[in-house]
C-alpha cells in the first residue's frame, strides 16, 4: 500500500489578505472586516496588525474602536471565503491533483507520490508556502501522514512543519487539544478537567474517553493518529470550454470556414447542453499557415446554446477572416458561460411576447456584434423631476422598472440634449414670454401653460432652478421654454428652449 | 344597366387589390387605429400594417408632431405586447413623452447609430425580425433600391415600418405604401380656457397606393385620436338641422 502524505495549508488572514490585495492602501494599517449581527457590528476577520493590538474576531466593532481609534473597517462579503479557497485550491492543482477545501480558511492537499518531483518534501512544502506568501497570503503549512496531524501542526505546531513518516504521535503530544479539531463544548470540558495538552489524555483507555467525550472525540483522535481514514471532498477543476478543429488541408474558402465554425459550435453546444449552460462570450481563433492567428469574438445578450443563432453571429464576422494561404487549425473557446434557467428553454419558441421574445434577443445580438452594444438603449423611469435625469438607461433587457412613468406633467416629444439659448420678450414677474427668437425666427406666443418650477438636485450639482413654460406660437407649433433662476436687478435672466411638443 | 357596370368595375377593382396583396378585412377581426376618415382613404378602408410608411418631417416642429402621431399609432400596434425598435443617427426623441401616448417607454428599444449606412442595415435586419410590433427609422434619405430591400423584408415578416425622412428636397420615388406629412396646428382648449390644449395636427396623405390622398385635421385627445373635421361636420349638420 502506498504511504499517504498530506499537506494542510492554513491561511491565517484569508479575508483581510484578500482585501489588502484589492486595496493596497491598507497594507500598513490595522484592518478588520465587519458584519452587522443582532443589532451590533461584529468583527469577522482582522489582519495581523489589528490582531497584534488585541483585536479578535467576534469582538464588537465599538470595543475594537476603543482599542484602536484609527481602525480601518470594511464590509465582510458572505460566501467570499469559499470562493477564494476554491480559486486558491484550483491554483494549487499544479502541486497535486487531489485537493480539498477545508472551511473556513484552509486547504488540504493529498501529496502522496508528488513530493519527489520537487526534489524532496522540504523543498516541496517550501515552494508552496513561499509562492503563496509572495502572492500576499499569510499561509502556514504542515506535512504529515494524516490530515488531522497536518492540520494540528499547521495551526498549532511550533517546532517543525514536516512530520516524518509515522511521527504524528510524538508531534501531537505537546499540542493543545484544540489541535484535534474538536467541538467547542468538548474543548471546554477538557479545559475544565485540566487537559492542556494532548499528552494528558492520549494514553487513557478508549472506553473512558468515549464515555466522557463521545464517539466524535475518538474519531478525531484516530484520524489524527492515522488509525482511521478521513474522507476528502475533492475539488473538481472546471475544464475550459475549448474545442479544436485541425484541418487536413489548409482552408481558404468562406464555405470551408463556415463548416469549421459549425462543427466547433456543435461540439461546444453539445457540452453546454449537457451541463445546462449557455454561452455569453466566445472567441474563435484561426491559425494560418503563415503563423498568423486571426481572432474573432462574439457576445450574446442571453446565455445561448442555440447553434443557428450563434452561427449567425459568427457569419457576420466571416468577412473579417482573411485565410491568405490557408487556415490549418480552428479553435473555439467559450470564455464566459452562464447557467441557462430552465424557463429559458422556451426562449427559442415563438410564443414568448415582448422583450422576452427570443427573436428580439437574436436581433439585438446581431446588431450589437455589428455596430457595438453601446448603440442599443432602453430607458427606465427614475424618481427624479429634473428632465435629463428622469430616465435612466436599462442595463439589460430583463430590467424591470421600479417606478411608474409619469403622465401628469407635459413633457416634450423631442428633447434637446443641451438647452439652446433664445431671446425673449417676457413680462415680469413670472409670465410666459410674449415672443421669442429661435434660429433667427420670431415666434409670437399665443397660448402658454406654466410656469412649472423644477429645482436642481443640490446634492448632485449646483446651479439655478428652471421655470418651464409650455407655449404655442402663431402657427400652432409647441415648444418647451425655460428661464434659469429668478429675476434680479443686477443681471438679465437667460431663457432657453429645451424641447418640441407633438 | 349602369348599375351592373359599376358592380363589375367594383369587383374588378377588388380583384386588383387582392392581386396586389391587399386583403379585405376579415369579419370580426378589425384593428382600428381610431384614425376615422384617414383610414377610409386606404384601400378597403383599413390602415395598412405589415408595410412601410414614409413620413416627411423637415423641421424639428414637424418631427415632434410626427413622433406624436406615430406614438399614437404605436399604442394600438403594441397592444398585443410586442416590442418596437426606434433606430436613428441623431435621435432627439424623449422617451418619457411616449407614455403620454399610451405606450410604456421601457418597451421601446432605441438604437442610436453614427452612420447612415448602419441605420439602413439595422432597419433592414429589424424589419426581418418577426417578433416586433413596429420599426421606426429616422433616415435622411432613401433611394428606390434601398426602399425595395426594406419592402422585401417586411413582406415575409409582416412588421410595420415607419421611415421618418428629414431631407425632403431629395424626395424620390419609393416603394412605401403611403407618404405622410404631419404638421402642428393651433390647439384649442375646452370653452376657450387659457393654456395649451391637446396636440393637434394637420395630417396630409401625400401619396397612397390604391387609395385617395387627402388632408385631415386630427387631435390626440389624451387617450385616442379625434378627427376634427368630423366634429366640424357634425357641428354643421346640427346647425343645419336647427336652422
Amino acid at each position: 500500500m502506498v504511504k499517504r502524505r498530506f499537506v494542510v495549508i492554513w491561511f491565517r488572514h484569508l479575508m483581510t489578505d484578500w482585501m489588502t490585495l484589492k486595496h493596497p492602501e491598507f497594507r500598513e494599517l490595522p484592518l478588520v472586516l465587519t458584519t452587522p449581527l443582532r443589532g451590533r457590528v461584529v468583527i469577522t476577520a482582522a489582519n495581523a496588525l489589528a490582531e497584534m493590538q488585541g483585536i479578535t474576531t467576534g469582538m464588537a466593532m465599538a470595543d475594537a474602536r476603543a482599542i484602536i481609534p484609527s481602525l480601518e473597517m470594511m464590509d465582510d462579503i458572505p460566501g467570499q471565503p469559499a470562493k477564494l479557497l476554491k480559486a486558491l485550491g484550483e491554483w494549487c492543482i499544479r502541486y497535486t491533483p487531489l485537493i480539498a477545501v477545508d472551511m473556513p480558511d484552509g486547504l488540504i492537499l493529498d501529496i502522496s507520490g508528488c513530493a519527489h518531483l520537487w526534489a524532496g518534501e522540504r523543498a516541496y512544502l517550501g515552494a508552496i508556502i513561499k509562492t503563496l506568501r509572495s502572492k500576499g497570503y499569510d499561509a502556514r503549512g504542515a506535512m504529515a501522514d494524516t490530515i488531522g496531524a497536518a492540520w494540528a501542526v499547521a495551526h498549532f505546531g511550533k517546532v517543525k512543519p514536516i512530520i516524518e513518516e509515522g511521527g504524528q504521535n510524538e508531534a501531537l503530544l505537546s499540542l493543545p487539544p484544540a489541535a484535534l479539531r474538536l467541538e467547542p463544548l468538548t474543548l471546554e470540558r477538557l479545559q475544565k478537567l485540566g487537559f492542556y495538552t494532548i499528552q494528558g489524555f492520549i494514553g487513557m483507555g478508549r472506553s473512558v474517553l468515549r464515555r466522557r467525550f463521545g464517539q466524535e472525540f475518538l474519531t478525531r483522535l484516530d484520524q489524527a493518529l492515522g488509525n482511521e481514514d478521513e474522507p476528502m471532498q475533492l475539488l473538481q477543476p472546471v475544464e475550459p470550454y475549448h474545442e479544436r478543429l485541425p484541418s487536413l488541408e489548409p482552408i481558404r474558402t468562406a464555405t470551408g470556414i463556415e463548416i469549421a465554425i459549425k462543427k466547433l459550435l456543435e461540439a461546444v453546444c453539445r457540452r453546454l447542453e449537457g451541463e445546462g449552460k449557455g454561452l455569453r462570450v466566445a472567441i474563435l481563433k484561426c491559425y494560418r499557415v503563415d503563423d498568423k492567428i486571426i481572432q474573432v469574438n462574439i457576445g450574446t445578450s442571453h446565455a445561448s446554446r442555440y447553434i443557428d443563432h450563434l452561427f449567425k453571429l459568427f457569419e457576420l464576422k466571416i468577412p473579417l477572416i482573411e485565410p491568405a494561404l490557408g487556415i490549418e487549425l480552428f479553435t473555439l473557446d467559450a470564455l464566459k458561460v452562464e447557467d441557462v434557467e430552465p424557463e429559458q428553454e422556451v426562449l427559442w419558441s415563438t410564443t414568448a411576447e415582448g422583450l422576452e421574445d427570443g427573436r428580439l434577443a437574436e436581433l439585438l445580438d446581431k446588431i450589437s456584434n455589428k455596430v457595438g452594444s453601446a448603440s442599443i438603449q432602453r430607458y427606465l423611469p427614475q424618481e427624479c423631476h429634473w428632465p435629463e435625469r428622469s430616465i435612466k438607461p436599462a442595463k439589460t433587457l430583463q430590467d424591470k422598472r421600479m417606478t411608474t412613468w409619469r403622465t401628469d406633467r407635459p413633457r416634450p416629444s423631442l428633447l434637446l440634449q443641451k438647452p439652446e439659448q433664445i431671446q425673449v420678450t417676457a413680462p415680469i414677474p413670472d409670465y410666459p414670454p410674449m415672443l421669442f427668437v429661435y434660429k433667427k425666427k420670431v415666434h409670437q406666443i399665443k397660448k402658454a401653460d406654466g410656469p412649472e418650477r423644477i429645482e436642481r438636485e443640490w446634492w448632485l450639482e449646483s446651479g439655478e432652478h428652471r421655470d418651464y413654460y409650455y407655449v404655442e406660437d402663431q402657427d400652432g407649433q409647441r415648444y418647451w421654454l425655460f428661464r434659469a433662476g429668478h429675476y434680479s436687478d443686477d443681471q438679465p435672466r437667460e431663457w432657453f428652449i429645451h424641447g418640441f411638443f407633438a | 344597366m349602369p348599375d351592373t357596370k359599376r358592380d363589375i368595375i367594383n369587383k374588378l377593382q377588388k380583384n386588383i387589390l387582392l392581386w396586389e396583396g391587399f386583403k379585405p378585412p376579415q369579419a370580426g377581426h378589425v384593428d382600428t387605429f381610431g384614425l376615422g376618415p384617414v383610414e377610409a382613404a386606404f384601400p378597403n378602408g383599413v390602415f395598412p400594417v405589415g408595410t412601410i410608411h414614409e413620413l416627411v418631417c423637415p423641421t424639428p416642429e414637424q418631427s415632434a408632431a410626427t413622433s406624436g402621431f406615430i406614438a399614437g399609432i404605436l399604442g394600438s400596434l403594441m397592444k398585443q405586447g410586442g416590442t418596437c425598435l426606434w433606430i436613428g443617427s441623431s435621435r432627439k426623441l424623449f422617451p418619457s413623452s411616449l407614455s403620454l401616448f399610451n405606450i410604456e417607454p421601457d418597451r421601446v428599444i432605441f438604437i442610436d447609430l453614427k452612420r447612415e449606412r448602419d441605420v439602413l442595415w439595422v432597419t433592414e435586419e429589424a424589419l426581418k425580425c418577426e417578433g416586433l410590433a413596429a420599426v421606426i427609422s429616422e433616415l435622411q434619405d432613401i433611394n428606390i433600391a434601398q426602399s425595395r430591400r426594406l419592402q422585401l423584408a417586411v413582406e415575409s415578416s409582416k412588421v410595420t415600418g415607419f421611415i421618418l425622412r428629414t431631407d425632403i428636397y431629395k424626395a424620390k420615388t419609393s416603394t412605401c405604401v403611403a407618404r405622410w406629412r404631419i404638421s402642428p396646428i393651433p390647439s384649442e382648449t375646452e370653452d376657450g380656457l387659457p393654456g395649451v390644449g391637446f396636440p393637434r395636427w394637420q395630417v396630409e396623405l401625400l401619396k397612397v397606393r390604391n387609395g385617395n390622398p387627402g388632408v385631415w385635421r386630427m387631435e390626440w385627445a389624451g387617450r385616442c385620436f379625434v378627427s376634427l373635421d368630423e366634429k366640424v361636420i357634425a357641428h354643421e349638420a346640427l346647425e343645419r338641422r336647427a336652422g
